[in-house]
């Protein structure tokens, strides 16, 4: 620019003052009669916002369907963790051997109040202690897909470009297995041990979380107010970790709920498999079931009561995970 | 409460009103809010009369079109009052009454015409399905008549448009497709919804000139809602200012324009900025901003953004009348107005 | 519209060289040698040899890749140590049994799913939507084989009480009463095509539990799609426009609602058949059924290697097609992706 062009811009002394007009509000600007301030009482003074999180668990304890599922699930918690207090037997212990035929079983006694199952143990003492399996199991494999799919999306989603593009192609090669199968591959090569199955089941949710993380994440970094911060000369790396990733977590933390519902009933359905772990004296809700499968006529309880345990334990997370997807979800609609 | 409706200068004349609303309110109740949207609104239009309803965003100029037509969700919404089309009250009439009357006789243009089409469907099917909904036609009639009516709204080489979709026109062609697709059964009363504001300037002009023409080549009446003085002024016989859910002054275009009264026509009149003021001066917008209001049913919504407020502003439900120096069709709200040559 | 469909094509391409690659290092990632796991316990030093010759496992790593590579795309998956057949062929003997009841099971969830989500989304808020968003909640969170004992037991097996209501077949395709001709080995097909009509209907039957069970979830997962889809349609503008125009409620639904709403439907629809594939293995497991699940199963109770193997390659071809058909079925029905 020219110092001539430079003449023709106003000087700071040039600029007249006047008011701000366009932030003032009438209350500043025009002398109201003060019975009209009174009359108009307290009216929309302004409210102070509440973060994201906070308006969240706002609506999610008014939520009925949050309230259910947070019920469920602090049930099952508890169960788990206290199950050697509220367990009457050892889950492998067998009594009453001798009652049992192929076709019948001992009736339930205050000793046995849900009976026993075919090998002798006690049913509740089974499936409190495969409260705590599923539980195990859950959270390790949830986390473990989470944490490898936060970083691979957060790399993708994080660079851009080249690294996007290899990783989504993992993540598509991940994806084009179907997650049984995929769980099963990565049990058959590390056997059968309790860490191989959080593993292949984790193994088998991180496509999913990744790509969740970079699509949230590419969105996000579309959005106006990162590039405003580019502009004022934020580095990239503190725009990602402060704004970018906080922002697009929510869906991440949805899933993951959801994803310990799903992983719950995988564990069942790898135990039903037969790949879960060796040990008759671990009690799993699967394999309950897979014990249970001849006498399906004569003892559906057998059946019933570990599906049942199944369900509602993945129904709790359900119902909270998608509570607080809705409460999250900042259009919340009627 | 007794309140002068605000009449038109043709309904002074005596003759009969094809659309007469009275007294309509309408209120939302949401789970934790009650908003009272339009808040006693009654005018009236002549056959083939254009009214010009003007407002800001809040004011409540949309959802007394929406309640007329019974276009407004079925839960949660309370509606009172009358709207009588030719008689009938519309607000009591059954649905499947009250979806005869639309399209055929009652016809809508809204503001958005990329999201009011739908996307998956041809043009030309939805121009003519309005024909097969109303009138005996067949497919083939229907869609030859869709080509003249494209063709009368300014589309050029319509044959072609009618298998093209939503997205392969420009803005302006689908504004036009939609008029067409109002005017297709030759209604009595066209409501238009701020049809030009999602348009580019100069296509404004030419969609406006459009409705224009076609109102008044087939004497249909019409109410335009906008917040654009300009519109008005261009095309209206009739003005009815609104604010936060009442009309405030009603009066034919040219009084309105020579002698605004109420204070907020005039700030909004005052607020134009104009090609011959002198260089440097200020602009006057409005004070405030819609949210410093107050219920009619206490004081003067206007009055927290007006210079000219003073306490006898303060009154329940101020009516709706004509001044003692103004023309008795110039009906004004307001406690203070401004003087004849302000 | 044909760029668009190689494009996609193309785009598979790289994935599915990934996916092979994986299963080549996974065999070899296995306890113990490549080929005794392919053998299991059939591996006696011949074998071993033998196979180690045919896969070339002795030969440098780029080298066995090429090898594998080449049988891959002639379509030698390698063959089951267990009954000692290939185990392509295998697979596509009984891939009609899945696949019609993978079909049944779709034409199940989209026959219910549809309408339920539609009048759930009409009548938001009212019982039907609570009712039938808690039944789509169920259907998730009930694990195929608990609905499918649950199913069997109450409707072929009987409980002691509600025995008149054990109506159907409890296992298998075909009652062993009826002698029935295949064609196609699909058997609903083969005995309209023959003209044996109870061989037909008897299929019919057989496949009704198991239907209903696979599709517990594609039930839910359409139900609630198309309700939210459903409920955002009904809230966009050209509603509101078709609505002003005193157009008929029918049309209004059938042209405007239900023809934008199912559009994402259709692709949620496409992506079930993941689901399908991996519930079929327990599902045909419970009503012994002879489709590839319960093969899968039975391949993954022994550890027969070269089923999983062959399996997963069969799976990710399938899926890649399904997704294809997908993506050009939604580039026919969205006109805007059309003119693109």
């Amino acid at each position: 620019m020219s110092d001539q062009q430079r003449e023709q811009f106003p000087r700071d002394g040039d600029i007249p003052v006047v008011p701000d007009i366009a932030v003032a509000t009438a209350a500043g600007m025009i002398e109201r009669p003060p019975a009209l301030t009174d009359a108009m009482g307290d009216v929309a003074s302004d409210e102070e916002g509440t973060s994201l999180w906070k308006g969240a668990l706002q609506r999610l304890v008014r939520n009925p369907t949050a309230i259910v599922g947070a019920v469920i699930v602090t049930g099952f918690v508890l169960v788990a963790a206290f199950a050697d207090v509220l367990a009457a037997h050892e889950p492998a212990a067998s009594q009453w051997i001798s009652e049992i035929t192929p076709s019948t079983l001992p009736p339930f006694s205050a000793e046995h109040p849900l009976g026993l199952d075919p090998f002798g143990s006690d049913l509740l003492t089974q499936l409190i202690y495969g409260a705590r399996q599923s539980l195990v199991i859950g959270v390790v494999s949830t986390l473990f897909g989470l944490l490898g799919g936060v970083l691979l999306g957060g790399l993708a989603g994080a660079f851009g470009g080249g690294v996007d593009s290899g990783v989504m192609r993992l993540v598509d090669i991940l994806l084009a297995v179907p997650g049984l199968l995929l769980a099963v591959s990565v049990a058959a090569v590390m056997g059968r041990q309790p860490l191989s199955i959080m593993l292949a089941i984790g193994a088998a949710q991180i496509p999913i979380f990744a790509r969740l993380l970079r699509g949230s994440m590419m969105a996000e970094s579309r959005k106006d107010y990162v590039l405003a911060s580019r502009s004022l000369g934020l580095r990239r790396r503190t725009i990602t970790m402060s704004h970018v990733l906080p922002n697009s977590l929510g869906p991440v933390l949805v899933q993951a709920t959801l994803t310990l519902a799903t992983a719950i009933i995988e564990v069942a359905a790898l135990s039903y498999l037969g790949l879960g772990a060796p040990e008759p004296a671990v009690a799993e809700w699967g394999r309950m079931l897979v014990k249970a499968q001849d006498r399906l006529q004569s003892a559906p309880h057998l059946t019933l009561l570990p599906g049942m345990c199944i369900a509602i334990t993945a129904l709790g997370f359900t119902l909270l995970g998608e509570s607080l997807r809705e409460a999250l979800d900042p259009k919340s609609r009627r | 409460m007794t309140e002068t409706s605000a009449v038109s200068a043709t309904a002074v004349s005596g003759r009969q009103p094809l659309l007469e609303i009275d007294n309509l309110s309408v209120t939302f109740r949401r789970r934790n809010s009650v908003t009272k949207a339009v808040d006693g609104v009654s005018y009236s239009v002549a056959p083939g009369e254009i009214v010009g309803v003007v407002g800001e965003s809040g004011s409540g100029k949309s959802v007394t079109m929406l309640a007329l037509m019974g276009l407004l969700p079925p839960r949660g919404v309370e509606v009172t009052g009358r709207a009588r089309y030719n008689g009938q009250d519309l607000l009591s009439l059954p649905e499947p009454a009250m979806a005869k009357l639309r399209g055929s006789e009652i016809a809508m243009v809204f503001q958005d015409p990329i999201s009011s089409l739908n996307p998956v469907v041809p043009i030309g099917v939805q121009v003519a399905e309005v024909l097969l909904a109303h009138t005996r036609t067949n497919k083939r009639s229907a869609m030859a008549e869709s080509v003249q009516l494209l063709q009368r709204c300014g589309i050029p080489d319509p044959q072609r448009r009618l298998k093209e979709y939503p997205h392969q026109l420009s803005g302006g062609m689908r504004q036009r497709a939609l008029i067409a697709m109002a005017l297709a059964c030759r209604p009595r009363l066209l409501i238009c919804d701020e049809p030009t504001t999602a348009l580019d300037v100069t296509i404004q002009a030419q969609v406006l000139e459009l409705l224009r023409e076609l109102v008044t080549d087939s004497g249909t009446a019409m109410i335009m809602i906008t917040h654009d003085l300009g519109v008005v002024a261009g095309l209206c016989d009739q003005v009815n200012v609104m604010y936060s859910g009442r009309i405030v002054e009603a009066a034919p275009r040219g009084e309105l324009f020579a002698h605004p009264r109420h204070r907020y026509t005039h700030g909004l009149l005052a607020s134009i900025p104009r090609l011959d003021s002198p260089r440097g001066e200020p602009l006057n917008p409005i004070p405030g901003t819609p949210r410093d209001t107050i219920s009619w049913a206490k004081a003067c919504a206007f009055s927290p953004r007006c210079r000219y407020a003073t306490d006898a502003c303060i009154r329940p439900d101020i009516p709706l009348e004509p001044l003692p120096d103004s023309p008795p069709d110039h009906l004004v709200r307001c406690v203070h107005p401004a003087g004849v040559n302000e | 519209m044909l760029r668009f469909a190689v494009r996609r094509i193309l785009l598979q391409i790289p994935v599915l060289f990934g996916l092979s690659l994986l299963l080549f290092l996974w065999l070899r990632a296995l306890p113990g040698d490549p080929a005794r796991a392919l053998l299991g316990e059939r591996a006696t030093p011949d074998a071993i040899a033998r196979i180690n010759e045919q896969y070339g496992f002795d030969q440098p790593l780029v080298q066995q890749y090429l090898t594998y590579m080449g049988q891959l795309l002639q379509g030698d998956f390698g063959s089951s140590p267990r009954t000692g057949e290939p185990v392509l062929d295998t697979f596509l003997e009984r891939f009609p049994a899945t696949v019609e009841l993978a079909l049944a099971a779709l034409l199940f969830a989209v026959v219910v799913g549809i309408p339920l989500g539609y009048f759930a989304a009409k009548r938001a808020g009212g019982l039907l939507d609570g009712l039938t968003v808690t039944a789509s909640l169920a259907g998730v969170v009930i694990p195929v084989f608990v609905l499918a004992f649950l199913l069997k037991v109450v409707f072929a097996v009987g409980l002691p009480g509600m025995d008149a209501l054990a109506v159907l077949p409890s296992s298998g395709r075909q009652s062993v009463t009826i002698d029935a001709t295949h064609v196609t080995n699909f058997y609903v097909l083969d005995g309209l095509l023959t003209g044996e009509l109870d061989a037909a209907w008897d299929a019919v039957l057989h496949l009704i539990l198991p239907a209903i069970a696979l599709g517990s979830i594609p039930l839910a997962i359409i139900v609630r799609m198309t309700r939210a889809s459903v409920l955002d349609v009904l809230h966009e503008d050209y509603v509101r426009t078709a609505r002003a125009k005193g157009l008929a409620p029918g049309l209004i639904s059938r042209r405007h609602v239900l023809r934008n709403a199912l559009l994402p439907v259709v692709t949620t629809v496409g992506l079930q058949t993941g689901a399908l594939l991996a519930g079929a293995v327990l599902t045909e497991a419970v009503f012994a059924i002879n489709g590839i699940g319960s093969y899968l199963f039975e391949g993954i109770s022994n550890l027969d290697y070269a089923v999983l193997q062959g399996f997963i390659v069969f799976i990710a071809l399938v899926y890649a097609v399904v997704n294809l058909a997908v993506d050009l079925l939604y580039g026919l029905i969205d006109p805007r992706l059309r003119t693109r």
